[in-house]
């Protein structure tokens, strides 16, 4: 292993790490409420990307007003996903396989739009949509991007941890999470809260595509699909209704990944090696990382 | 927060394992934006040659079947090549001895549409050869169509391996990767004095890992040493763990072999790093998306062609010129391919002094060091191209020869 690129790459992994923190906590939202995994929630992050550059060059919207137009229209998509794949289902048996074939309908119906609004090509910001700057600490190289994202990427994650602990709001989502039967009966409208856990989710994959889009500068209707996997052996590993679990998982992904390289030299195992991983936390946790067990439940 | 049983982790790896089957199968990303960008250009562009004089003296008269991708997803360089093929039919028609005209068929971008289209062109219009299709994918199955009934086809862009194999008739001018890649890394040896180098490419995409591996050949073939090698798949926005890796070797240069999309973020990303040691392409990094999307990073990027625009030879300059006029915009290399291509036809035409297939055929054969905007041009004896690429660097936002 090369030591003098180590403190790099582990910069490297936490930046990618908070990325897949942010997409995966999309996924466990809707997860611990419904039981449910939204497979059109790749869709959304590139939609909410793509959806950015639009505000930013076409309504010629600043930068930071572009980002929350877009995330809100991420939301906004979230409960379009809510209304027409999962609420017509809901009640019907075995809703997990057909909530989870009507979701990917979603996804493939949301990057066909995307292809016919956007086109197939390969987009960017123009350049100096956020100023960068480069600066240097002994070895490692970090850019403004990079921060301001993990910083955004963290608040984010912050604010989402206390509205779900102390807001009214947060509180039923929380009540519908664990019994939906018995919130109902406690006078929580069950049907308005899962369509908000839906828009807060999808926000939140809109905001992880306007971020990843921002520090890559490469936007196109697929580009969720890479991130797409990943998201979800991050809440697998997290456990998977965990928000916390969801961070280390995403974080614990991003660095093993790039460590796959600063070990053996080469990319050639960088999945394979991280999804091993992943694959051992499981064979010791069945539960995940942060996820409780059925006893503790 | 959240209801975790066994039972519902077992759904859920089960998903898992369906989504990554579904996301297996699904990922047929982008692949089209390898060659060097077609520039669409406006203006009018004018009508065929007429051949209006039947009669005109001893004048030899013969048909060309012409088949690009003029709908589709190629579309875009099925209409620069088109223009390539009436600016040269203009050139031959003006002089005396001998008149072509020219059949056009759309392929739509597609094999079946190139095989009807091929069809029509043997079986009815009787032509004594055919310039096209545009697509590799399309030539292979509809130079057959040709091979069988014995009509000499000139492929004016197709790269992939196995085209020239369908048959002896079948002959492309178009350079491929194998032919270019080491020309780049012997040009640029030469000038930049590289010893040693790090390798970067996509292990998931049959075109990129053609370029790499005629990449790797080249460089042990200069005596060149790779002090690293690192992949990627298609799709990937996030190179920094490899080029970190890259970092730390001090290569003299960096070589990559990527589709226009990775390429982007690739020489982004090495130059947010602190890579500074020249960066050599292969084919996919022949496209003005690359400047547009990297902007300055771009700068200074090494890719091999078989054409430049700024060529200083003067039947490039001759042709740039005559298009420039006609069209009041620039040609591309694929212009530049499909004029030569014509140009070539008409040679083997006038020295057969037939519309005889096997006589074209021979014909094209003895085509020797034949001056065109492309260089002195001849076909091997496996009827591939065989001329002199070239070496380009961006400056100033612009592919120029590298100097």
């Amino acid at each position: 292993m090369e030591v003098s690129q180590l403190p790099q790459q582990l910069v490297n992994g936490l930046f990618i790490g908070s990325v897949y923190s942010l997409f995966a906590l999309g996924y466990t939202l809707i997860f611990g409420v419904l039981d449910i995994l939204n497979l059109a929630h790749a869709a959304v992050f590139s939609l909410g990307a793509l959806s950015s550059l639009w505000l930013l060059q076409n309504a010629g919207l600043p930068i930071w007003l572009a980002f929350i137009g877009a995330v809100l229209l991420s939301g906004l998509l979230g409960i379009l996903i809510d209304r027409a794949a999962f609420a017509p289902l809901r009640g019907r048996p075995d809703t997990r396989f057909s909530g989870l074939i009507s979701s990917l309908a979603m996804a493939a119906i949301f990057e066909a739009v995307a292809l016919g609004l956007f086109g197939a090509h390969t987009v960017g910001y123009p350049e100096g949509t956020v100023p960068l700057a480069v600066w240097q600490i002994g070895d490692v190289i970090v850019t403004s991007a990079q921060v301001a994202i993990v910083l955004v990427a963290v608040a984010m994650m912050a604010a989402l941890t206390v509205f779900l602990r102390y807001s009214r709001v947060g509180k039923a989502i929380r009540a519908v999470a664990a019994n939906e039967r018995a919130a109902r009966l406690l006078g929580v409208n069950v049907d308005r809260i899962i369509m908000l856990t839906f828009f807060i989710s999808s926000a939140l994959g809109g905001a992880a595509g306007v971020l990843f889009g921002l520090y890559f500068n490469s936007l196109s209707p697929d580009m969720g699909r890479a991130i797409e996997l990943k998201g979800l052996a991050v809440i697998v590993v997290g456990g998977m209704s965990s928000v916390p679990g969801a961070v280390l998982g995403g974080l614990a992904l991003g660095l093993s990944e790039v460590l796959t390289v600063a070990i053996t030299g080469t990319s050639n195992l960088r999945d394979a090696v991280a999804f091993t991983v992943l694959f051992l936390i499981l064979l010791l946790r069945p539960s995940g990382l942060l996820g409780r067990s059925s006893r503790e439940a | 927060m959240g209801r975790v049983h066994c039972e519902t982790n077992r759904a859920a790896l089960l998903l898992l394992l369906l989504a990554m089957v579904m996301s297996a199968c699904g990922t047929a990303g982008p692949t089209a934006s390898t060659g060097a960008g077609a520039s669409s250009a406006p203006g009018s562009a004018s009508a065929a040659p007429t051949n209006s004089g039947g009669g005109a003296g001893a004048a030899m008269e013969a048909k060309l079947g012409v088949v690009f991708s003029m709908t589709g997803g190629a579309a875009a360089y099925g209409e620069s090549q088109k223009k390539g093929v009436q600016l040269a039919l203009d050139e031959i028609n003006a002089g005396s001895g001998l008149k072509l005209t020219a059949v056009y068929e759309d392929d739509a971008s597609t094999p079946q549409g190139g095989v009807n289209a091929f069809k029509k062109l043997v079986n009815s219009d009787k032509v004594a050869l055919i310039i096209g299709p545009t697509l590799s994918n399309t030539a292979l199955a509809a130079d057959k169509v040709a091979q069988q009934a014995k009509v000499p086809v000139i492929g004016v862009s197709n790269t992939a391996g196995g085209i020239t194999d369908i048959g002896n008739f079948i002959f492309r001018d178009s350079l491929t990767e194998a032919v270019v890649i080491p020309n780049t890394i012997k040009v640029t040896k030469e000038k930049l004095g590289i010893k040693k180098v790090a390798v970067l490419y996509g292990n998931d995409d049959a075109f990129t890992k053609a370029g790499y591996e005629a990449f790797k050949a080249a460089l042990s073939s200069n005596g060149i040493q790779a002090v690293s090698e690192q992949t990627f798949a298609k799709g990937d926005r996030d190179f920094s763990a490899q080029l970190t890796q890259i970092k730390g070797q001090k290569p003299d240069a960096l070589i990559v072999s990527a589709l226009v999309e990775e390429a982007t973020g690739i020489v982004k990303q090495a130059r947010q790093l602190g890579i500074t040691a020249p960066i050599i392409g292969g084919n996919g990094f022949n496209s003005p998306a690359l400047i547009k999307n990297a902007g300055d990073a771009a700068e200074g990027v090494i890719v091999g062609a078989a054409w430049n625009s700024a060529s200083s030879a003067p039947a490039s300059k001759q042709f740039v010129d005559a298009f420039t006029r006609k069209y009041n915009s620039a040609p591309d290399q694929f212009a530049a391919q499909a004029y030569t291509g014509v140009k070539i036809a008409a040679e083997a035409i006038r020295s057969a002094g037939s519309t005889d297939g096997e006589k074209i055929r021979q014909a094209l054969t003895q085509i020797k060091d034949l001056d065109t905007p492309l260089g002195r041009f001849s076909f091997t004896e496996k009827r591939d191209a065989q001329h002199t690429p070239v070496v380009q660097q961006v400056k100033g936002g612009k592919f120029t020869v590298l100097q």
